[in-house]
């Protein structure tokens, strides 16, 4: 069986793909600018076009993460942003339907329990969990935990794994895979990378899930560059960067969000051509 | 190979216990060149005698035992010093990046980087590189580098670039932070030089092996001058390096008691510390599962100490094994212990410890109580030059004129 077709988020993948484009993945840490209004702003980007949702778990030590993100988590934690808050946020957002995963460094997850954490996040609704310093060879008990409940599993590929190594984490997958388009932070860039295409090519010889790339989009062009290649495209720190810019008018934030949710979703449909 | 050692998934007391591996799968392939590379070299004569060589010849290893017979009156019972203070660039860190950098040659990359709390771990990294023509990086809370003007000037002067962090509390575990991502995006050309033993598997095991001479050679020179073992060993422990390099030559002497002296800050009733196996709870933090100071949300919780080599709010996980094992015990030391002993030992012996050794010496001060008549074995791990602006307001000094004891007590004799 396809992997992909046993979950919400697969569903809306295989719907992308039944629509002859990519699907949309949104980010945004939960709590920024406060939680309400991280909420606000995840449901514009659902109205506006985002396919999958997915929840940044603000924390203190974001390695993976470039400045803009790290600076958003920053405010959250000091708003006094809390893991029961984040899990409110996937409840406020997956009610609109659309597949809402978490996106979360390890540590708050081993500290709130990792049974309680999934068990929670399924009652809120939520799809899944993306791991970023998390790889399936020491993740034995989260692994349990998701498959007790048929939660997403979301593990990362980058340009530097082994074909050993993607053909492992692929198969520890559920929901789809995280390719990471760069060696790098998240961040807007000016240009994708190359890096990309030929690791969703070595992704896709291991597996039949759909495969996502994220790190790096910010704009129509891109996501219509990526979408050419990959079946997913993430963004999160061109989402982060339009609520800072607007931090002083939330009105102009949620307008801004969906406006550039709209080009990113003319792009995967690859409405937008450099 | 001890009891005590990592598994080859960097597990200390078994799978899923201490240790391991929490990274981005971006670094994996890294981590895993590294390994491979530092076991090979780990084996290869040549590689162990430069590493050698090095130490010998350029960093001033061995250090010397040193019977503190003055310290000792005053304790009660025999002080040992093992003299790291007197290695090239004053502390034991030059062990491991000598051996960090002799490995990045040998793997054929051109670029360190590093990070520092104090500075001492950037000053040795910084000169390793000069030594051995690597260029250098070194990334530095900005709360630190202001604290420590002296040793970002001294890495400039050494050639190496010296990058403040803005991000998070602007200390050490935000200069790891950036410097983890720094190496995701340079990792092709660019090795990590990780300043203690501590972080993702290999390093707590890497580091060890480049440290762990601290602890045989201790544990040769002690029987050698004395004809016995000590019966008691300590050390500070921030990240943990000296300690656990002093520790390693001990495991198997069961008849060896160990001790580890945590950062005691304010006192670890009053939150301001960084007692970290002590007085935290077991979690992930840069990479291992080990102890940290989280809150109930896992969020890492600041730490305090009057030493910024020691203000760490996690722990090498393999003292985290030795803690739960029950092998060594983890005691927190104040700051205003750390600094009396730091002026004790000025005034018995005529040495000028660095304030995280202060700790050391302030911890076995306190074992001798306990142990009337022994003999303890204290790693003096690095000398307290760097500490002379902490030292002068602390204890009010810098002004001539009638001599005056320094605040707090234990400074007589």
């Amino acid at each position: 069986m396809s992997a992909g077709a046993s979950t919400t988020t697969g569903r809306a993948f295989e719907k992308a793909r039944a629509q002859g484009r990519a699907a949309l993945v949104g980010y945004l840490p939960a709590g920024f600018p406060d939680v309400d209004g991280g909420i606000a702003a995840l449901r514009a980007m659902v109205d506006a076009g985002c396919d999958v949702i997915e929840v940044g778990l603000p924390y203190s030590d974001p390695v993976m993460d470039g400045p803009t993100i790290q600076d958003a988590a920053q405010r959250a934690l000091e708003g006094g942003v809390r893991t029961a808050d984040v899990l409110r946020t996937v409840e406020a957002v997956a009610a609109t339907g659309t597949p809402t995963l978490v996106m979360t460094y390890w540590n708050p997850v081993e500290r709130y329990g990792v049974e309680r954490f999934a068990q929670d996040l399924y009652d809120a609704g939520g799809a899944g969990l993306i791991t970023p310093d998390l790889t399936p060879d020491f993740a034995p008990e989260w692994i349990a935990a998701a498959d007790a409940r048929g939660l997403d599993k979301v593990f990362l590929v980058a340009p530097s794994s082994t074909d050993e190594r993607i053909a492992m984490t692929t198969a520890a997958c559920r929901g789809f895979v995280y390719a990471t388009a760069v060696m790098g932070v998240t961040g807007a860039r000016t240009t994708t990378s190359d890096l990309a295409g030929p690791l969703v090519a070595r992704t896709r010889a291991t597996t039949t899930l759909p495969v996502g790339v994220g790190l790096g989009v910010s704009n129509g062009v891109q996501a219509a560059e990526v979408a050419s290649y990959a079946d997913g495209v993430i963004v999160g720190s061109a989402f982060v960067r339009v609520l800072l810019d607007n931090a002083d008018d939330r009105a102009a934030g949620l307008a801004a969000i969906s406006a550039l949710t709209a080009d990113l979703a003319q792009g995967v449909a690859g409405g937008v051509r450099a | 190979m001890s009891a005590y050692d990592a598994d080859e998934f960097g597990w200390f007391g078994g799978p899923g216990a201490f240790g391991g591996r929490f990274m981005p799968e971006a670094l994996i392939a890294a981590l895993d060149e590294l390994d491979a590379a530092w076991q090979k070299a780990m084996v290869d004569p040549t590689f162990v005698h430069q590493f050698e060589q090095l130490l010998q010849n350029y960093a001033g290893v061995p250090s010397m035992l040193y019977d503190a017979h003055r310290l000792s009156e005053h304790a009660g019972a025999r002080i040992l010093l093992k003299r790291e203070d007197l290695n090239h660039t004053g502390a034991h860190k030059i062990r491991n990046v000598l051996g960090q950098a002799l490995l990045t040659k040998r793997m054929g990359k051109t670029r360190v980087i590093a990070e520092t709390g104090a500075g001492q771990h950037g000053v040795a990294s910084a000169t390793a590189a000069a030594y051995l023509g690597l260029d250098c990086t070194v990334y530095m809370g900005e709360v630190d580098t202001e604290r420590q003007a002296l040793n970002v000037a001294r890495m400039q002067l050494l050639g190496a670039e010296v990058i403040p962090v803005r991000s998070g509390s602007r200390t050490l575990k935000d200069a790891i932070n950036e410097a983890l991502r720094d190496w995701v995006a340079t990792v092709d050309h660019t090795a990590y030089l990780f300043g203690t033993a501590a972080g993702p598997h290999p390093f707590p095991s890497l580091v060890l092996s480049f440290v762990r001479g601290i602890g045989d050679e201790a544990r040769r020179q002690c029987l050698d001058q004395t004809g016995r073992l000590p019966d008691a060993i300590a050390a500070c422990v921030g990240g943990g390096s000296n300690a656990i390099g002093l520790f390693a030559g001990f495991l198997d002497d069961p008849e060896v008691a160990i001790y580890g002296f945590e950062p005691g800050g304010d006192g670890v009733e009053t939150g301001r510390h960084a007692a970290t196996i002590f007085a935290g709870s077991i979690g992930v933090l840069h990479g291992a599962r080990t102890y940290v100071l989280q809150d109930e949300d896992g969020q890492t919780i600041e730490s305090h100490s009057i030493s910024a080599g020691l203000d760490y709010p996690g722990v090498g996980p393999q003292h985290a094994h030795l803690s739960a094992a029950g092998r060594a015990s983890y005691r927190p030391v104040t700051d205003a212990q750390a600094m009396d002993a730091m002026a004790l030992l000025a005034r018995t012996e005529g040495i000028i410890p660095a304030i995280e050794s202060a700790h050391a010496v302030a911890g076995a001060l306190d074992v001798a109580k306990e142990r009337p008549g022994e003999t303890i074995l204290v790693n003096l791990s690095g000398r307290g030059d760097k500490d002379m602006d902490t030292a002068l307001a602390y204890f009010g000094l810098g002004k001539a004129g009638p001599a005056d004891p320094p605040a707090g007590e234990g400074v007589e004799g």
